[in-house]
């Protein structure tokens, strides 16, 4: 692996649209959810252990080379808002788009053909690990992040919450960061003998309500 | 390099000329600007001008509402499936700089929809006088500023007004009652713009938007050439 690399797609300027979403956080503050730096850190835990969990063994699978159509469906049955696998969908073929231009590989042009609307943003970042020669455990600890940095960032947008505080926040989560990396490489590694069941089904209903809430807004800063 | 020509890949990763089937793409033209300086206006007017030769889309980057496409819909200017809007995250200069991925998704996804598109307009939300677009979105650019907003913005320059490939100052019939000296408006552009053209513009007047029409036919003569 190459550690820099990981460093490249794992930069929250990586060019794949992730700016345009607050994983759930919009519509969090709006319900009174996250009000500052404590009910965001309890906010980010909450995606981690969920939605975070999920999205990196679906990441480190597709990394470690399991078959991208049989996890994608295995996406989809873990996303029961239809709000969030259109906005899961978006994600992958932006990262698609960013990461063909990026680290152009067969394997990726094969996944963009058989999904040309984009697949789930997880089996894409693990098919784009590999293509960046990077491992499953790279792709899982890229899943752990985004699901709670992107929430840190738009909480910044949202509350003009001080940008300290919320760094602050990151970096308190990361030894969970750490152990959620680990079991999602772990179950993972399970998928070859019992297939993609074993992967987390991990949910958090007010993550799927707040997302189909949030999709009917008229006036709303973030995509999801 | 163009990655899309060896393989039949759904998409085009970058600014290349052609789609993934061999034609040709259709012009890429952005209109960026600060807010409330007429960029929607522009656009219905351009739309309203060009529709009857051209077959034309719009994408929309509203900041934090659907406002600007409601307009143009609330118009008429286009049939609805010809206009998108893309959300940006309280960003707009991201979406059209820094990460354009969701204004070329939209821009795809219109030629795929409704193309084959000679002309796809891409406004950008309002923002500030540094917001220009990649080149990886557009092939040309518009930077729209208005008398009222004060006649020093030429003289003040910045990436929008400096490298614009076309600048308009629109809303010349408000000058007077503002105390905008468009000569002096001019005068700052020529200084910061050189050759670059600049059209004054008021879409009060019948035929208001033409200069700017022109302009995007000859861009559009360029581009088919």
């Amino acid at each position: 692996m190459s550690r820099a690399a990981l460093l490249v797609l794992a930069d929250g300027r990586f060019p794949a649209g992730g700016h345009a979403h607050s994983g759930g956080a919009e519509a969090a503050v709006r319900a009174g959810r996250i009000t500052g730096a404590a009910s965001l850190e309890d906010f980010c835990r909450g995606r981690l252990h969920t939605a975070g969990l999920v999205a990196a063994s679906l990441a480190a699978a597709a990394a470690a080379g399991v078959d991208a159509l049989s996890l994608d469906a295995a996406a989809d049955a873990r996303t029961p808002s239809p709000a969030l696998r259109v906005a899961a969908r978006k994600l992958g073929r932006q990262l698609m788009r960013a990461a063909r231009a990026t680290w152009p590989s067969e394997e990726l042009d094969a996944l963009a053909r058989a999904f040309p609307k984009g697949a789930h943003q997880p089996v894409v970042l693990g098919v784009v690990a590999r293509a960046a020669g990077l491992g499953a455990s790279d792709a899982a600890y890229c899943a752990v992040y985004e699901s709670v940095s992107g929430a840190a960032s738009a909480t910044v947008r949202l509350l003009s919450l001080d940008p300290f505080d919320a760094t602050g926040v990151l970096a308190r989560l990361a030894p969970e960061l750490d152990r959620v990396a680990d079991r999602a490489v772990e179950s993972a590694r399970r998928v070859a003998g019992e297939g993609v069941d074993a992967l987390p089904a991990a949910s958090a209903p007010l993550l799927e309500i707040g997302a189909e809430v949030h999709a009917g807004w008229p006036v709303r800063l973030f995509a999801s | 390099m163009h990655l899309d020509h060896s393989h039949d890949g759904p998409a085009a990763v970058s600014a290349d000329a052609h789609r993934p089937n061999g034609s040709r793409r259709a012009l890429r033209i952005g209109l960026g600007g600060p807010v409330g300086s007429g960029k929607t206006a522009t656009v219905a007017a351009l739309c309203q001008a060009l529709r009857d030769e051209l077959s034309l889309a719009v994408v929309t980057n509203d900041i934090y509402t659907r406002e600007d496409a409601e307009f143009l819909l609330r118009e008429a200017v286009l049939p609805p499936e010809r206009i998108t809007a893309v959300a940006t995250g309280a960003c707009p200069h991201t979406a059209i700089r820094d990460d354009i991925s969701a204004n070329l998704e939209a821009v795809e996804d219109l030629e795929d929809e409704v193309g084959p598109l000679d002309l796809i307009l891409v406004e950008s939300g309002g923002d500030n006088l540094t917001a220009t677009f990649s080149k990886g979105l557009v092939d040309a650019q518009i930077f729209v500023i208005d008398v009222a907003g004060g006649d020093d913005i030429p003289r003040k320059g910045g990436p929008g007004v400096t490298t614009a490939d076309l600048l308009v100052v629109n809303k010349t019939d408000l000058a007077p009652y503002v105390g905008s000296d468009l000569g002096r408006m001019a005068a700052d552009a020529k200084a910061q713009r050189a050759e670059l053209p600049v059209v004054f513009q008021s879409l009060r007047s019948k035929g208001g938007v033409r200069d700017v029409a022109g302009w995007v036919r000859a861009q559009l003569a360029a581009w088919t050439a």
